[in-house]
């Protein structure tokens, strides 16, 4: 069930009303045969995934959790009688069953994952190496898969560490895992986050319906309108490279950027106010990411949750594991201070960054996507103090203009490398980006070339102005919210412009026969 | 705790180490830092940071993240 | 956040919230709250009336199923069909000549199942005595394309019958919704609105005469025919539900003491092929059918039909002078085969259809003016 969809709102219509009529206790239950009615709407067959996802994860977490409850038991009993070491070695001993509960639960599902996601991938790359003709599997992906998974894997690395206790009832920690408002993009929660909200009691808040209403509006004015109508620019233009060059390729990126940024932040938005609605806080996924200076900042505010997730379950273990620890001591004896002090965060990064890509979709152009992330952010760490000498000498850098240039520069440095994920081909992207210099067409953006791409010039007009809103509205934000400032205005007037925005999204949105696009971009990933 | 401001300052210089108690919160100390950080505590005063404790709460500011080699030390 | 802080903040519109009682400003909320949805639905449903097609410069067929409405009720015979049945019978000239009172339900490429609805829903309205059905449309087995069945299914009136036309008719791609809210399918119109689209807001032009299309000019048919393609093995046998249909339409006349008359109009193009003639002609035969074919050469010539004159578009669809000429024709066959009266003495009748020939003999004359100002019929309306 697409978001985009009047069976969805029909069904968060009736959900929002059941649940705050059913007694309190039974809210949860009610999400959970609500999110399993969500996930049978795709296909029931694909629920098996999940189901072995959630009670896989639930049981190793209940495992772990009965192990350290019988270490503290025992050395709570006992903890006089053992001496230091004898304390050391038993915690050892436990940390080691531990870990290979945890251990298995993560191979089990990520072996599902790399199953389904990854063997098609692994056989192209053997018909490449062999050339051989293996055939391929094909398999569908099961909703939200990637997303889902990473969850749970968050939740047993975290039981696990001891960061809190397990989940006992597994009906609840199905629910945390197929909670339906985030099935299909994302963000990735964290159960600690999550939980607090999710089980609730929830009384009856107006304040919450109210401003969820509005979010969940927001999203589909900014998906419905802008990214649903720039998908046909999008495919058309990555549909057909040997006929669009140059100009066309930077067109492009920029549609590329506005759609992808529309169309996912929109979804979040609807996801988060849904989530409100129901009085659950969900994590926010994004921090006006086009207002970011640079690309290190661009991955704190661009899909957060995802980054974090990398952080702390990837990158943190990967480059303070003793191992690490080991290779950085010998590269600096080897290789001296300067080097070696960089190998072990280097390192680690690159690792993330290829596993980033992987994580997006089983295919070159996403590991070359990551992998170019990655050397643009060891590329300015390491002109950073270069940067900073600059910026010393020349005070203009902390002016509004420099940080707009800044910002001009990171989005156009993100969306040329973002555009891997439409042409969905390394030596085609590399070609394609090549002829921005060598392809000189620029008059084509005066000359009514791009009105024939399936959209006409009303089109773009709309998309220019409901730009300028979403623009407007992420400015306005610096000074907080900008539903906390609307709140304060006159019930009439709040009426009236909800009524106005509904209005637009039903007459400008992008929708229905001749618009079947309307599956979200990150669904598939 | 001398020796731990030394190595702070050498990783990300410029920050009053002894006063500031938000450094995460603030975003002084971005990930590569920290990462730098726990590799240089790690050899100079022979404890293991383990990934669990990368925490806003320890790594905050300067007493805090004596106070976590100090525990580590004594585990 | 208090709900109580929020509550508050909701409904402060100004004045002083601590004089108001908690019971007034909840009535506030919910006035607003109501004012709002009134709002909403009021602007969607303005909204609506300026982004449907109006249907008056472009696809005028689009006019046509909503017309019955205005010419229901006391009618002895009822055409449904395609353009095949619309272009080509001329109401007005079976009543002028035998006082036959007939009314078409037709509408482009409609379909078996758009047509048997349409019969449905007539029977709502009236019973007719006969009723004739163009067999063209037995060659398709589904839709073909999104906007015929807009043109056959928006103009009908809402009932059961309606709900299980669309049903009957959707393609993949389409919803019930959007045909209870038809701006969910047309609100992309809105980069295309014209002048028309506000000045027919609220009224429309009557394209029909009971349902006859009228058009004046003539494009003969030429001399040489291109060849028609063999049909494909699939296109041999009429489809299932084409025959199931059939069959409905059928009993539902029975049951209703109707004469079913089938027939196919003497176009050229779409090329009728002698394995579908087969089939209808043993269909006929076995249910004790009238079936009437123009194309065959002795009903031609009996017609009269010319086709060097009698045709506006080479053959596919008659010109008001072939559609006259088959009204004569048919019109004494149908008094002759189904019994039906001449009601030219019923005065009230009489009065009625004297204003039908006014608008036909007006639209006439207005397209004859424009075809000698332009040479051609841009307009029915000749405007």
């Amino acid at each position: 069930m697409s978001f985009v969809s009047f069976g969805f709102i029909a069904f968060l219509a009736a959900l929002i009303v059941l649940y705050y009529i059913v007694p309190k206790r039974v809210q949860w239950m009610l999400l959970l045969a609500g999110s399993v009615f969500f996930y049978a709407f795709a296909g029931w067959k694909a629920m098996i995934f999940i189901a072995v996802t959630a009670l896989s994860t639930w049981l190793a977490g209940l495992l772990i959790g009965r192990r350290a409850a019988a270490r503290d038991a025992y050395l709570k009993e006992h903890g006089g009688e053992l001496d230091r070491d004898a304390k050391k070695a038993y915690k050892a001993r436990v940390k080691k069953q531990t870990y290979l509960i945890m251990a298995l639960c993560l191979a089990l599902n990520l072996g599902i994952l790399a199953v389904i996601k990854y063997t098609d991938f692994g056989i192209s790359i053997l018909n490449g190496i062999f050339r051989l003709n293996l055939g391929y599997f094909r398999f569908a992906l099961p909703m939200g898969i990637s997303f889902y998974i990473f969850q749970s894997m968050g939740y047993i690395i975290d039981v696990y560490r001891g960061k809190y206790a397990p989940e006992k009832n597994p009906a609840r920690f199905a629910l945390f895992v197929s909670f339906f408002p985030q099935l299909l993009q994302g963000p990735i929660s964290r159960f600690d986050e999550l939980g607090k909200t999710l089980y609730g009691p929830h009384a009856f808040d107006w304040n919450n319906i109210s401003k969820g209403a509005w979010r969940v509006l927001w999203g589909y004015f900014k998906k419905v309108i802008v990214a649903d109508r720039l998908i046909t620019v999008v495919t058309g233009l990555a549909g057909g490279p040997e006929k669009y060059k140059g100009v066309y390729v930077v067109a492009l990126v920029f549609f590329y950027a506005i759609e992808l940024y529309a169309d996912f932040t929109g979804g979040i938005d609807i996801t988060i106010g849904v989530a409100q609605m129901l009085g659950i806080e969900v994590a926010e996924n994004f921090d006006r990411p086009f207002f970011s200076l640079n690309i290190t900042e661009y991955w704190r505010r661009w899909h957060i949750t995802m980054g974090t997730w990398f952080r702390d379950y990837i990158f943190y273990p990967l480059s303070v594991s003793p191992r690490m620890l080991k290779i950085s001591k010998w590269s600096r004896d080897k290789l001296g201070q300067a080097i070696g002090k960089r190998v072990p965060v280097y390192l680690s990064t690159i690792i993330v960054w290829f596993v980033t890509g992987l994580w997006h979709g089983a295919a070159w152009n996403f590991i070359v996507w990551g992998l170019l992330n990655c050397l643009v952010i060891i590329v300015s760490q390491e002109l950073a103090p270069l940067y900073q000498r600059f910026h010393k000498r020349f005070k203009f850098s902390n002016t509004k203009g420099y940080n707009v240039f800044q910002m001009f520069r990171t989005f156009w440095l993100m969306g040329f490398i973002r555009v891997l994920d439409v042409y969905r081909d390394v030596p085609v992207t590399f070609r394609q980006v090549g002829t921005v210099f060598t392809h000189w067409n620029w008059g084509r953006l005066f000359d009514g070339s791009l009105l024939k791409l399936g959209l006409g010039w009303q089109d773009f007009v709309v998309v220019l102005l409901a730009c300028g809103v979403m623009l407007a509205v992420s400015i306005m934000q610096n000074k907080g919210q900008v539903r906390d400032r609307l709140i304060r205005r006159p019930a009439a007037i709040r009426a009236a412009l909800f009524v106005l925005i509904v209005l637009l999204i039903m007459v400008f949105g992008a929708y229905g026969i001749g618009y079947d696009a309307g599956q979200f971009i990150y669904v598939q990933f | 705790m001398d020796e731990l401001l030394q190595i702070l300052d050498e990783i990300h210089g410029g920050v009053d180490y002894e006063n500031c108690t938000t450094l995460i919160d603030d975003g002084i100390l971005d990930s590569f830092d920290i990462i730098s950080i726990i590799t240089e505590v790690s050899s100079a005063f022979d404890v293991q940071i383990p990934a669990n404790e990368i925490v806003p709460d320890n790594f905050n500011s300067a007493a805090a993240l004596w106070k976590l080699i100090e525990r580590l030390e004594d585990e | 956040m208090g709900t109580d802080t929020s509550v508050k903040n909701e409904l402060n519109t100004g004045t002083d919230p601590g004089v108001k009682k908690p019971g007034k400003r909840v009535l506030k909320a919910v006035l607003i709250a109501l004012a709002a949805v009134a709002v909403l639905a009021l602007s969607l449903w303005l909204l609506q009336r300026l982004l449907v097609p109006k249907y008056i410069s472009s696809s005028e067929e689009g006019l046509l199923v909503k017309e019955y409405y205005s010419y229901a009720g006391g009618n002895d015979v009822l055409f449904v069909g395609d353009c095949e049945v619309y272009s080509n019978f001329s109401t007005v000239k079976m009543w002028t000549e035998y006082g036959i009172t007939s009314a078409m339900r037709g509408s482009p490429q409609q379909l078996i199942w758009h047509s048997y609805y349409m019969i449905e829903d007539t029977l709502r309205y009236e019973t007719p005595k006969v009723v004739v059905y163009n067999v063209l449309s037995m060659k398709y087995g589904e839709p073909q394309k999104e906007a015929y069945n807009r043109l056959a299914l928006d103009g009908m009136e809402w009932s059961p019958v309606k709900r299980q036309a669309i049903r009957a008719s959707m393609m993949s791609d389409e919803s019930m919704l959007s045909y209870v809210f038809p701006i969910l399918r047309y609100h992309s119109r809105w980069s295309e609105l014209k002048a028309e689209d506000v000045k027919y807001m609220f009224k429309t032009k009557q394209l029909s005469h009971n349902g006859y299309v009228m058009r004046v000019d003539v494009k003969p048919v030429p001399s040489r025919l291109p060849v028609a393609k063999p049909l494909k093995d699939d296109e041999i046998k009429f489809a299932d539900v084409c025959w199931e249909y059939l069959d409905k339409m059928r009993t539902l006349c029975e049951s209703k003491g109707i004469k079913l008359v089938l027939i196919k109009a003497p176009t050229v193009e779409p090329h009728w092929y002698d394995e579908w003639e087969a089939q209808i002609v043993e269909y006929a035969d076995k249910y004790g059918l009238d079936y009437v074919n123009f194309l065959k050469e002795d009903v031609l010539t009996a017609t009269g039909l010319d086709y060097s004159t009698d045709t506006f578009d080479a053959g596919q669809h008659m010109n008001l002078s072939g559609a006259e000429k088959l009204a004569v024709w048919f019109g004494a066959y149908l008094r002759d085969n189904a019994g039906l009266e001449d009601h030219r003495g019923d005065n009230d009748l009489a009065a009625k259809w004297q204003s039908k020939i006014d608008y036909y003999e007006e639209m006439k004359a207005a397209q004859y003016r424009q075809l000698e100002e332009k040479g051609t019929v841009d307009s029915y309306w000749g405007d």
